[in-house]
């Protein structure tokens, strides 16, 4: 007997509980209908309207994870635009293919999060000045070469997507309860692991490690030389416990414990705003 | 110990005490309704046993998922279960061609499946369904594309039905843990994609033209995965 297997008897017995005592859940209970409705295009200007609906206005809290989401995405998005501009950068044929198809994503990401917040009666946030070099406005950070050099350039993108999916995750939470709004941030974050992977696919097939897999072992940053920036996008991914579980604890196959490898690979895992921040301040000139 | 039990001490304070503390606040102010009712919802709770439409209930071959974020899990571990057996048995019976780099990188899957499934086993508890029996006999484990193609759509499929639960849940701990999780499922998928064509990592089959994956809602998911699984899975309790 506890809490939550009580609070899931009452909603048994009382569906319509939740919207009795939280009128802006029939609103966006309205809108998961109406949003069956309406072609993927119209769903950005939707959700907007869905935010005036529910609560007159976006509330600050959703705009902030929206515009911080936005940043993220103008980031990756001029990340490989400058990349595909740069003649010779990526070698033609497969690899040029896919760095093609990232870049379209990340800037249809970038339009549906501007068409979302302007839908919301709100401004999006501007999109700042870059410094890919990782020197925040000097042009001269460790990352100095990486529209020159192919390796780096792959290195840098990994780190991009992979902090992407950490920062959609840690996300998450703050738009619980927020109907298609959450699924929209979902459905970006597991295209975001879709890229994490492809790019590590692409750095194992180039050589240049011979170790990384699509999926993320330990806190391995798998980038030779790496540095403290790069360090921080996979620190607390060798995390073995889950809800307080340490999976290593379980028998797996032939009575074999979960290993500390598979533990950390299996699960991904978030990143704070602040940390998102800390890792992509570098990036943001000042 | 399960997830039902413990004290959750995931998330900081803004991310789950708030939404915890009106969960519970919106039960108090129901339960003050009617002393009555709640007694009877009380009743109903501790005695799960007798409770056909709990989690884990069975009738011959059909499985409940229960409801509630609870159903949720349950509709995870379904999932999760049954990527297990399939790669296991991938491993077990190799296909024919298959390379020490597939070996490696399926059996890495096949370990976080397995991750996966006894993660949600241990974290429900009592309140687990109970073990599904798969029916592959649509699969031809010796050949290439039969194996990576049911892959694929494995993949595929669980990456849609996690995006597609999402908004379902209730609780931001178990939301943390099933982002933790798609996106590992993403990374299978991409990779799986790659060996059947190289480049359809994240093509237009799962991306729509706003850049955003697709999602299924339960009832769809099972419609595919219920193909694969000799047992009946009545989702009928889950949220909607």
């Amino acid at each position: 007997m506890n809490l939550n297997q009580l609070f899931s008897q009452i909603e048994q017995a009382d569906p319509e509980i939740h919207d009795r005592l939280d009128t802006r859940r029939s609103a966006m209970r309205q809108f998961a209908n109406l949003g069956k409705k309406l072609a993927a295009t119209a769903i950005p200007v939707a959700l907007g309207a869905m935010f005036k609906k529910a609560y007159g206005q976006a509330p600050a809290g959703l705009l902030e994870v929206l515009n911080f989401a936005l940043t993220l995405e103008y980031l990756e998005a001029e990340f490989y635009t400058t990349a595909l501009a740069k003649t010779g950068l990526i070698p033609a044929g497969a690899a040029l293919g896919a760095i093609q198809t990232i870049s379209t994503h990340e800037t249809q990401h970038v339009a549906f999060l501007r068409t979302a917040i302007t839908g919301a009666g709100a401004t999006p946030v501007a999109k700042p000045k870059f410094d890919f070099s990782g020197g925040s406005g000097s042009g001269t950070g460790p990352f100095a070469n990486v529209f020159n050099s192919y390796e780096l350039f792959l290195a840098v993108a990994q780190t991009l997507e992979d902090t992407g999916v950490r920062a959609y995750k840690g996300q998450a939470p703050n738009l619980l309860r927020t109907g298609d709004v959450l699924t929209a941030a979902l459905r970006i974050h597991s295209v975001e692991a879709r890229h994490a992977s492809q790019i590590r696919q692409m750095r194992r097939a180039a050589n240049f490690s011979t170790t990384i897999k699509p999926w993320i072992t330990l806190n391995n940053t798998e980038i030779n030389p790496d540095n403290a920036v790069i360090q921080a996008v996979y620190n607390g991914e060798n995390n073995p416990t889950q809800a307080g579980l340490d999976l290593r604890a379980y028998r797996a196959l032939d009575n074999a414990a979960v290993t500390f490898v598979t533990a950390t690979e299996a699960f991904d895992e978030p990143l704070t705003r602040a940390e998102v921040l800390a890792i992509a301040g570098p990036f943001i000139a000042r | 110990m399960n997830l039902f039990s413990s004290n959750k001490t995931a998330g900081s304070p803004s991310e789950e005490g708030l939404p915890r503390a009106m969960h519970r606040r919106n039960f108090l102010r129901f339960a003050g309704a009617s002393a009555a009712a709640t007694t009877l919802l009380v009743v109903a709770a501790c005695n799960k046993d007798d409770d056909m439409t709990t989690p884990g209930g069975s009738t011959g071959t059909s499985v409940n998922l229960g409801t509630g974020d609870i159903g949720i899990l349950n509709y995870a571990y379904a999932l999760e279960q049954l990527e297990a057996a399939f790669y296991i048995q991938v491993i077990q019976t190799q296909y024919t061609g298959i390379t020490a780099a597939e070996t490696a990188m399926l059996t890495d899957i096949r370990d976080h499946e397995v991750a996966h499934r006894e993660f949600f086993k241990a974290a429900l508890g009592t309140m687990a369904i109970a073990g599904l029996t798969p029916d592959f006999t649509s699969i031809n484990f010796t050949n290439r594309a039969s194996v990576l193609g049911a892959a694929k759509a494995f993949e595929d499929l669980g990456v849609s039905a996690y995006n597609g639960a999402g908004k379902l849940i209730k609780d931001a701990t178990y939301l943390t843990l099933a982002g933790k999780i798609v996106s590992v499922e993403a990374r299978h998928a991409a990779y799986i994609r790659n060996l059947i064509s190289s480049g359809s990592f994240a093509n237009s089959e799962v991306i729509d033209a706003n850049g955003l994956e697709i999602h299924k809602d339960p009832a769809a998911v099972l419609a595919i995965a219920g193909k694969f699984v000799k047992n009946t899975i009545d989702f009928s309790g889950l949220p909607k």
